[in-house]
């Protein structure tokens, strides 16, 4: 049981990391961004294709995962995003689906529609046991990493310029600008990285969740769950959904498999229900 | 004197600021009350917290005697407790026809209805044409709210409390931001209220307070400063200071 | 100004428009001048129905629901159980698929009361993601990943069998368009439709003359999920077949853009989105049939930056600007979105 719980945080990590870019697009630009998981998939298969083709080494190709799916992020920002955040909520949705739906056939045609493997390296693989729970490898691996991510994040935003910027951004935009912060700069630095990071979350998840072309439109419920129950307003609280989605999810998922993601889909409803600004977010929050 | 409106105690807090701190205050039939103070003051909270759309955090709220504190917002409306917002607050897409049509069905119990089309009935459209004559809407009554110009809203946004014939009538600053040569029209409608509808005047322009108001309470820092009428307080010297700031009152 | 005016400017808003009545006119001939194409007008006929009851909610009442299918497919799936196990009578069939999406839309309503527009996509999301669990666990009901199949329904009314053509399914489907856009007319027009309108327009100035907002979402919601449910019966009954996909994200998303190319708000736009949209498929993956996605996401996009408003309005095309969106009429913080 203890092994299901290690896997769950490893899972809800690996989710924290992919779906905090989302969070923060959401609380800083109120921008309803579904196609975030096509940023996800891009990192996947940037080291899929490295790995494979080129022979790159899998931690090399970590860190070029972030930074190529930043630039594209960045890129798309500031040439299509942009003009949509003054728009009402069912175009930035209707947007953004109509860019998965680019994305998923894009790569389905260059890439093909099979799910695409890792082979991780040896030092990655396996598992080893510490009394009764077993340890996966690659999955302590995940969560020192995105424990890391976290802390990382955690620091810019409460010890750094950039970071009170942020958070003063996220509260009140107008004032911000008022204020003359380059209120234009942050919104692109923002959403490169938490692009970046969804690259990089699709990266590390690639031989943990699955690589096909599907995955924007599969893992999509799962970062918006993150987002809305965990709140746009903080950090902790995504980290928090995440965590709690992931280890219901894969409890659910070996105790009662019969009903699949219905548990999680339930969960969410209910919470949702109980709290509709998310269930860590402050009262004041968006 | 009847009392129409009353509150015990009230208190709203926001985190630990005291946004409504114990107000306890009397409307009484007919009344031409107003409502001043600073900026800040908790004003447009505390008409929040009487129409409902804040709930108190303690204190009773009392309308014609009935504890209201619990009651749903718009079922103080159909009660009668009727309010404008500081910020014009409309129905966009609407023409200030429809907007008036509806809100007068909603008043003659005909909202609900979904087979006849809206001003099938006679009154609806008897009401409309008096309030739209009286408030110099006729030639943009068809257009939509969102384009009109700012001064045609404020009006609109008057008449819509009027469409609902309020028993006791919440102004929030009926002449915020209408130019001078505008404020004129309001303030006529303001004065033509029938004399049996109680009215409580949150405003800024002391013209407009000290012309319209019988009675007037002061509220500081989410407190009642002073009450009593009109021309007692326009005396009061502690008033005075407090809006030229020359008293600390924290 | 004389009383006349008021009154009848208030009757004009309800009165029958030429268009309107060419449009339903031409709807009628199209069962006679177009036999062979039954099928396919069916088939339009049953997703312009289904955009339809989303246009109520969302056109009418500023739902954002990315679910909607969840209606859709509960009226599938009941018409198709209730044909196999109960009685192949479709008309009793589509009252008890009707019946079952409204008691549905009745009890998922409460889900889109509070929140954000996020909080409501996710709930209806989720509600329509529940039921596509539920149909694909429950295979001895459902069929599961296979479908229900088999359902073979008695004649209409008695005497009209169903025919490979199609003929009778139009008819059949038309007529049930027909009724239901009639009746969903009466509504926009009454005091109940303006006040839907009203509540998306300014919820709290519509809580402030009086109206019960959540008491008129939920009647909206569920005479939204009814309709719905008649087209996912019809569906059922004229293909004899209900399949997992009907409860698809993608079935949502495409009524959504249907919806969208033929305008929100003004009742008809399910109507011809969904005959521009066939036509757009149609054509689009005669020529290229594995990628039709990708042509659909592009237009999407592009949509979106041009400009909804500025689709139904072609003149606007070579204009520059916000493309006719509102004007800034944002006053303060209580403009809703």
């Amino acid at each position: 049981m203890l092994t299901l719980l290690f896997d769950g945080i490893a899972y809800g990590m690996l989710l924290f990391v992919l779906a905090v870019g989302l969070a923060v697009t959401l609380g800083l630009m109120n921008f309803i961004n579904l196609a975030h998981g096509a940023f996800a998939m891009a990192g996947g298969y940037v080291t899929v294709l490295l790995m494979n083709r080129l022979g790159v080494p899998f931690l090399v190709c970590l860190p070029i995962a972030f930074f190529a799916t930043a630039a594209v992020g960045a890129l798309l920002e500031r040439t299509l995003y942009r003009p949509m955040y003054a728009k009402p909520h069912l175009d930035q949705v209707l947007f953004s689906i109509g860019l998965v739906f680019m994305a998923v056939t894009t790569v389905d045609y260059v890439v093909g529609s099979m799910q695409q493997n890792i082979r991780l390296p040896g030092w990655l693989q396996g598992r080893f046991a510490i009394e009764w729970v077993g340890i996966g490898k690659y999955r302590l691996f995940i969560i020192v990493v995105c424990g890391l991510l976290t802390v990382a994040l955690q620091w810019v935003l409460s010890r750094t310029r950039f970071g009170s910027r942020l958070r003063a951004s996220v509260d009140d935009p107008r004032v911000a600008g008022g204020l003359g912060l380059d209120v234009n700069r942050i919104f692109l630095l923002t959403f490169a990285v938490g692009s970046g990071l969804a690259g990089l979350g699709g990266a590390l998840g690639a031989e943990v969740l699955g690589l096909d072309p599907t995955f924007p439109l599969k893992f999509m419920i799962y970062f918006l769950i993150v987002v809305s129950v965990g709140g746009t307003t903080t950090i902790t609280g995504p980290l928090l959904a995440a965590l709690l989605l992931g280890i219901a999810d894969v409890a659910g998922k070996y105790y009662v498999p019969k009903l699949g993601a219905f548990i999680v889909y339930s969960l969410m409803i209910v919470i949702l229900m109980l709290r509709p600004q998310g269930l860590f977010a402050r009262a004041s929050g968006k | 004197m009847t009392v129409v409106l009353e509150t015990r105690g009230l208190v709203k807090r926001f985190g630990g600021i005291a946004a409504t701190n114990d107000v306890s205050l009397k409307v009484e039939k007919g009344a031409r009350h107003a409502l001043i103070g600073p900026n800040g003051a908790g004003k447009t909270t505390l008409i929040n917290l009487l129409t409902g759309v804040l709930e108190p955090t303690a204190g009773t709220v009392a309308l014609d005697g009935a504890d209201i504190t619990r009651l749903a917002a718009h079922r103080r409306a159909r009660r009668g407790l009727v309010r404008t917002f500081q910020i014009n607050q409309l129905f966009g897409e609407l023409t200030p026809l429809q907007s008036l049509a509806l809100t007068v069905s909603v008043h003659l119990g005909r909202s609900a209805g979904w087979w006849r089309p809206l001003g099938a009935d006679p009154r609806v459209a008897e009401a409309c044409e008096a309030l739209l004559t009286r408030f110099r809407l006729d030639e943009v009554m068809n257009q939509k709210v969102a384009l009109l110009a700012y001064g045609k809203r404020r009006l609109l946004e008057i008449a819509t409390a009027l469409a609902c014939e309020p028993r006791v009538l919440l102004l929030d600053e009926p002449v915020a931001g209408v130019p001078e040569g505008e404020r004129q029209e309001i303030f006529e409608s303001i004065n033509a209220l029938p004399a049996d509808v109680s009215v409580l005047l949150i405003e800024h322009d002391m013209d407009l307070v000290f012309n319209f108001a019988r009675s007037v309470t002061v509220l500081v820092n989410g407190a009642v400063f002073a009450e009593g009428d009109v021309q007692a307080i326009a005396n009061d010297p502690r008033v005075k200071a407090v809006y030229l700031g020359e008293q600390d009152h924290g | 100004m004389s009383r006349p005016d008021v009154a009848a400017s208030l009757r004009a808003d309800a009165r029958w428009r030429p268009w309107e009545i060419a449009l339903f006119v031409v709807l009628a001939l199209s069962w006679f001048f177009l036999p062979g194409q039954s099928l396919l007008l069916a088939e339009i006929a049953i997703v312009a129905l289904f955009a339809l009851s989303l246009d109520l909610i969302l056109g009418y009442a500023g739902i954002v629901s990315l679910g909607h299918a969840a209606f859709f497919g509960f009226g599938a799936y009941g018409a198709a159980l209730f044909a196999k196990h109960v009685m192949p009578d479709p008309l009793i069939g589509m009252a008890f698929a009707v019946a079952i999406s409204a008691a549905l839309g009745a009890a998922t309503s409460v889900l889109i009361l509070r929140g954000t527009d996020l909080t409501r996509l996710m709930v209806t999301l989720g509600v329509a993601s529940i039921l596509y669990e539920l149909a694909n666990k429950l295979e001895d009901l459902t069929g599961g990943a296979d479908g229900l199949q088999g359902v073979v329904m008695a004649p209409l009314l008695g005497r009209f069998e169903f025919d490979i053509a199609g003929r009778t399914a139009y008819a059949y489907a038309l007529v049930v368009l027909v009724v239901c856009t009639l009746i969903a007319r009466r509504i926009v027009h009454s005091p109940f439709g303006i006040s839907l309108q009203a509540l998306r327009d300014n919820r709290l100035r519509a809580t402030s003359i009086g109206l019960n907002v959540p008491a008129r979402l939920v009647a909206v919601y569920t005479i939204a999920a009814a309709i719905a449910g008649a087209a996912g019966a019809l569906l059922a009954q004229t293909t004899g077949f209900a399949s997992l996909d009907v409860f698809d994200f993608h079935r949502s998303a495409e009524v959504l853009l249907i919806l969208v190319i033929g305008g929100t708000g003004y009742l008809y736009g399910g109507i011809f989105g969904a005959i521009v949209f066939k036509l757009l498929h149609d054509l689009i993956s005669a020529w290229t049939p594995q990628y039709w996605n990708f042509w659909l996401g592009l237009f999407l996009v592009v949509l979106v930056l041009v400009g909804r408003e500025r689709l139904i309005r072609p003149h606007t095309w070579w204009r520059r600007g916000s493309g006719g969106a509102l004007p800034a009429a944002a006053e303060g913080p209580g403009v809703p979105r």
